[in-house]
């Protein structure tokens, strides 16, 4: 919210700079987010009246200027086409200095002499969107008759700052001048001048000009109060009243608008004016819409309504949706002659909604929102009142029609100053805290060591004690509580198992080579479709976002899968040559559909590599990750229906009745799904099964006393004969002095029969209890090689 | 038939020969020739001395202990000569297995940890030592965990769909981690100590700054007599530790609908350490880093904590931010994307 410093120190005095009063506001609670320089760099510019102007000579869009600037008459040549005889504009003098750091000259145009330039609003640092329409391209003509000379900058009030505070949300009652200013004094310890309300002099009754007004809908609107003002005299306000609404970032529009603004501003109360004239039936009834019934707003926009919307009626149709914006019909013009004031109390919550459902959000309603103070009704109708009459746009008619129920409970809370300390930390004295909550308005008394508050209407964010312990808090400083140290029973600080054998899994993966990638817990469905994966797969049951960014974000993901493989081509396509990664996250398994409770958050890992590596290195990684965590005893079984994954490239890991995961090559027609040129290899494993499975005890188990004895052994096989089974027959005869057996060479083609195979391996021979001796080694190793050519039909090498 | 004077001169000669000729030695391979040259089985210095048997019985020991005094010479010298040559072997070895060290070494890879969740770690680790325990909540939330207990006001604007993503009326994804806070008091009693970090989720739509996923980390004290000195310190120590013992900090008066009195915390200007620079209009200050405050009554009794007994503080801080303020990245976009490049630079 921007507040001018020259609009606050009308209501309470200020003798810092405004740097320091930025740092105090902001450590009482309003948070500064920028301080702004009124001017802007602008030196030199002063008053003057246009005595002549004339065609140039030379060019037709410019014209020749004489003016009287008090101590001479100058030249000036403009290609400004809004100015008149007579005007009073704001006049650049030779050696004079603009924002941007632009300095007049003495210059010819086209010829001419031009000893000056003629200022617009935008030329002067005025920011475009303030600047009333009328002046916006052209020349600032100013609103009537200033000294010659005199400086531009007193003029217009080109000095001093605006601050932009950030109102958090609880603090409706700062959105305000006012509100700024009851803080202002509450920090500084001054006291607040409130705005005298007068109105000097009233005619005639209300009644006379309202027949009558009406509140059906008294839950949506609990306070209406309005006055009448007759023989309006439309035109631009005063210059000081169109400065303040300029720095505080609202556009000028005409003297009545204005008003209505300037009040809104100033008390924070919004304000609409209805051109009585044009109310039918001279009636107004706050009610509910009907389905369906339309409005004009006075932005030229035709809306529908519905009968959850509040609006403001005349006997024959809606003029005005309530707290958000008027209709066009019923808007003050340049020949309105009587208008309406209505200062009401709108539900916060209705303005809210009705405000979303039509699209349309305004200064008012953000106002209403926060539901405000009822208080505030009256004072500022008659704040408005007392403008019109001060400037002369207008007759103040007598009386006024208050629709209210006068129900602004006062709160009475209490405070008990020793809490407030305790939980502070701190040992504020109860005098000192009831003078703080005084200086902020809250008419508090210390009685028996309990300080009783009274509550004004305007803090309707003041609820419980804890609130007035806030209040005591921020005014006596945050800055000024001593920190203290936590003192207590020593607690152990616990991580849990799961999370322990995650970190340990992370350093395993991690010092093997492979990166940690982190991806959206959100997908598109269309990675289903990527993958391949069939219509009728679980993974495609998955939790629907109702409202998501977009069909990339709106569903949450039921497998690790896709988002690896979107990090491994995209890789791939920025041309790396070698993606090794891994990632442990959680996918989201409904629990049941539609879905009524939270889904089951399934930690999972996914493994992934591109690169110097083939499905044996993935294995490598998954075998040593799996030996790491103490898991043993899971079998690799061949997954051949899984439309991922390469069908002759792929295995299940089975561990007894569970299935730790899955490990293979990605299917050729998902990597031509995701544009991937090179092979990938994916896994993705139940990190809570591996996690059950996991024993991370270690017991030493002897180094072998006695040697041992190495043999190779080359077969030929069958093709399709897997290598486990030889180890299965390997192990099965080897009488317990087996001790290892390493696959060195598998080869095909060149003299190996076509369909066949050679697979060596090296098998080492130990005993524990003794030197085996070479007869013992070959009775064994023949026993072995018998049983090979046996059972799978091997073939000896030589 | 040798004489006496013969032998000697001979054994002279054959001392001088085999001294001269072993001077002259380069290889150690040459040196076993000249042994056997000379005192092998057919050597020279043998030969001599089987023609011992012409000598007299008194010659024949003078000749004996000179012919062994010869032998143990040459002896001496091929053992001399064989050292030499070994050390010069050695070093001749050593020269020529000279490398060019500035040649790269090995690619031997080890991998990196995301710098995001590493930050995270990081943070955790520092509260663990101050005696946090770690503890995990769910992505998706209730809404009464993420707002209702959390004393969020019905209208509060970050309920919105336009700020929230929903899955159903009940059901969202969770918006910070405070939900977590609810959790921890709903199953352990006072006192608690914790710590939460994970993935938070609001309707961002993705820019160098925003993401709809983000991290945060989120803590909880509750005892009896926990006060606002006691936050103040917490955070303080905790800033220390992160950006060092120079880093200040300034508690700004705030609002939170689950902490009452709340503040938030900003630290010094990154770039200029709070002098005032243009990165932080001149305030000294950087944008705030977390948000704190007492744990409001409400939030407490909805958790079956009686604030009469028991106070609590809790704070914030978004983890995204802090790691892209410690490693420069300007971008958080990056942060998602997971390129090789950008890991491997951490």
């Amino acid at each position: 919210m921007l507040v001018p410093v020259k609009w606050l120190k009308e209501y309470v005095d200020i003798d810092i700079d405004t740097k320091e009063l930025a740092d105090k506001l902001t450590m009482s609670g309003s948070h500064v987010d920028s301080i702004e320089s009124v001017d802007k760099g602008v030196e030199n510019v002063v008053v003057g009246k246009i005595l002549e102007i004339n065609q140039h000579p030379d060019a037709d869009r410019l014209v020749v200027t004489k003016i009287d600037v008090g101590t001479e008459v100058i030249q000036i040549v403009t290609g400004a086409n809004n100015i008149k005889v007579g005007d009073y504009i704001p006049v650049a003098l030779v050696g004079a200095k603009l924002p941007g750091g632009i300095k007049i000259k003495k210059g010819k145009l086209r010829g001419v002499d031009s000893n000056g330039m003629l200022c617009s609003a935008s030329e002067l640092g005025i920011s475009d969107n303030v600047v009333p329409k009328e002046n916006k391209d052209g020349i600032f003509i100013l609103d009537k008759e200033y000294p010659l000379g005199q400086d531009i900058k007193e003029v217009l009030g080109l000095y001093g700052e605006v601050i932009d505070f950030e109102i958090t949300p609880n603090r409706p009652d700062c959105l305000s001048i006012i509100g700024m200013a009851r803080e202002t004094a509450a920090t500084l310890g001054k006291t607040m001048r409130y705005p005298v309300i007068k109105i000097n002099n009233q005619v005639d009754n209300i009644n006379q000009y309202v027949k009558e007004v009406k509140v059906e809908a008294k839950d949506l609107c609990n306070r209406y109060y309005t006055k009448v003002v007759k023989d309006i005299k439309i035109g631009q306000s005063p210059m000081w009243m169109q400065r303040r609404l300029m720095e505080a970032g609202v556009r000028p529009i005409n003297n009545i608008v204005d008003i209505t603004n300037y009040v809104m501003l100033e008390i924070g109360q919004p304000i609409h004016a209805f051109d009585l004239d044009k109310v039918s039936g001279k009636k107004i009834i706050v009610r509910r819409a009907l389905d369906g019934e339309k409005i004009k707003t006075l932005d030229g926009v035709e809306r529908t309504l519905d009968s959850s919307m509040l609006v403001i009626a005349d006997d024959s149709r809606p003029i005005a949706v309530a707290g958000v914006m008027g209709g066009e019909d019923s808007e003050v013009t340049k020949d309105t002659k009587t208008i309406l004031i209505e200062s009401a109390n709108f539900n916060g919550r209705s303005v809210r909604l009705t405000s979303r459902k039509i699209g349309l959000r305004t200064e008012a309603s953000s106002k209403y929102e926060k539901d405000l103070d009822p208080n505030l009704s009256d004072i500022a109708c008659n704040r408005v009142c007392q403008l019109i009459e001060e400037i002369n746009a207008g007759t103040v008619v007598d009386g006024y029609i208050d629709i209210y129920d006068g129900k602004s409970e006062e709160k009475i809370l209490k405070l008990s100053p020793e809490k407030a300390n305790r939980l502070l930390g701190t040992n504020i004295e109860a005098d000192e805290m009831v003078r703080m909550l005084n200086a902020l308005e809250l008419k508090a008394k210390l009685e028996d060591n309990i300080i009783t508050v009274l509550v004004p209407s305007f803090r309707r964010d003041l609820t419980l004690e804890a609130d007035l312990i806030e209040e005591v808090a921020r005014i006596y400083g945050l800055d000024k509580i001593t920190p203290q140290p936590l003192v207590g029973t020593l607690i152990k600080a616990e991580k849990s198992v799961i999370r322990q054998i995650e970190d340990k899994a992370k350093n395993i993966l991690t010092g093997i080579g492979l990166n940690e990638i982190t991806t959206y817990s959100f997908i598109s469905p269309k990675q289903y479709d990527k993958l391949n994966i069939p219509e009728d797969s679980l993974k495609r049951i998955c939790v629907e976002i109702r409202n998501p960014l977009g069909e990339d974000f709106s569903v949450m993901r039921t497998t690790l899968i896709g988002n690896m493989l979107e990090v491994l081509t995209r890789n791939y396509k920025y041309g790396v040559e070698k993606a090794w990664a891994y990632e442990i996250g959680n996918v989201f398994i409904p629990r049941e559909l539609p879905i009524k409770e939270l889904p089951y958050e399934k930690r999972t890992l996914s493994i992934g590599m591109y690169g110097n590596s083939d499905f044996f290195t993935l294995k490598g990684i998954v075998e040593t990750l799996l030996e790491r965590l103490g898991i043993k005893g899971h079998e690799y079984i061949r997954e051949e229906n899984d439309p991922t994954f390469h069908p002759g490239r792929t295995a299940n890991i089975i561990l007894g009745n569970h299935v730790l995961g899955v490990i293979g090559e990605i299917h050729p027609d998902i990597l031509e799904n995701y544009g991937m040129k090179e092979r990938v290899y994916i896994a993705e494993l139940n990190f809570e099964l591996l996690v059950l499975f996991s024993n991370l005890e270690r017991k030493y188990t002897p180094l072998p006393k006695y040697p041992s004895v190495t043999r190779d052994i080359a077969i030929v096989v069958d093709e399709e004969i897997m290598a486990k089974d030889i180890e299965k027959i390997i192990r099965e005869n080897g009488k317990n002095i087996v001790e290892s057996i390493k696959l060195f060479d598998v080869y095909k083609g060149g003299q190996i029969e076509k369909g066949k195979k050679s697979v060596a391996y090296s098998i080492t021979y130990r005993s524990h209890e003794r030197t085996l001796t070479d007869e013992d080694v070959s009775k064994v190793h023949d026993k072995i090689v018998e049983k090979l050519k046996e059972n799978l039909n091997a073939v000896l090498r030589s | 038939m040798k004489g006496e004077t013969e032998m000697k001169e001979m054994l002279g000669t054959i001392k001088e020969n085999a001294l001269n000729e072993l001077s002259q030695i380069t290889k150690l391979d040459d040196l076993e020739q000249i042994r056997v040259k000379y005192l092998g089985k057919k050597g020279e210095l043998t030969q001599v001395l089987r023609g011992m048997g012409g000598l007299s019985p008194e010659e024949r020991p003078i000749i004996g202990q000179l012919a062994n005094e010869v032998r143990e010479i040459i002896e001496n010298e091929i053992e001399r000569i064989r050292g030499k040559l070994k050390v010069e072997a050695k070093n001749e070895k050593l020269k020529s297995e000279k490398i060019d060290i500035s040649m790269p070494g090995k690619d031997i890879e080890k991998g990196h940890r995301h710098p995001l969740i590493g930050v995270m770690e990081e943070l955790e680790n520092i509260f663990m030592s101050m005696g946090f325990s770690i503890v995990q909540g769910p992505e998706v939330e209730t809404v009464y965990n993420n707002f209702d207990a959390l004393n969020s006001p019905e209208n509060h604007p970050s309920r919105d769909p336009s700020d929230t993503f929903y899955i159903t009326d009940d059901i969202l994804l969770r918006t910070h981690t405070s939900p977590v806070q609810i959790r921890a008091m709903k199953q352990s009693k006072p006192p608690l100590r914790i710590v939460s970090a994970g993935r938070t989720f609001r309707f961002d739509d993705v820019d160098d700054t925003h993401s709809p996923m983000f991290h945060q980390l989120e803590g909880l004290v509750v005892d009896k007599n926990i006060t606002m000195a006691n936050l103040k310190h917490t955070i303080d120590m905790f800033i220390k530790e992160l950006f060092g013992s120079d880093m200040k900090t300034r508690f700004r008066p705030h609002y939170f609908p689950f902490t009452e009195p709340s503040a938030e915390v900003d630290v010094s200007c990154l770039k200029c350490m709070g002098k005032g620079c243009e990165a932080c209009n001149g305030t000294g200050w950087s944008m705030e880093l977390l948000g704190c405050g007492m744990v409001h009554p409400n939030v407490l009794r909805n958790c079956g904590i009686d604030p009469e007994v028991y106070s609590g503080f809790a704070f914030g801080l978004g983890v995204d931010r802090i790691a892209m303020v410690k490693y420069g990245i300007n971008n958080i976009r990056l942060l998602f994307e997971n390129d090789m490049r950008f890991l491997n630079q951490f």
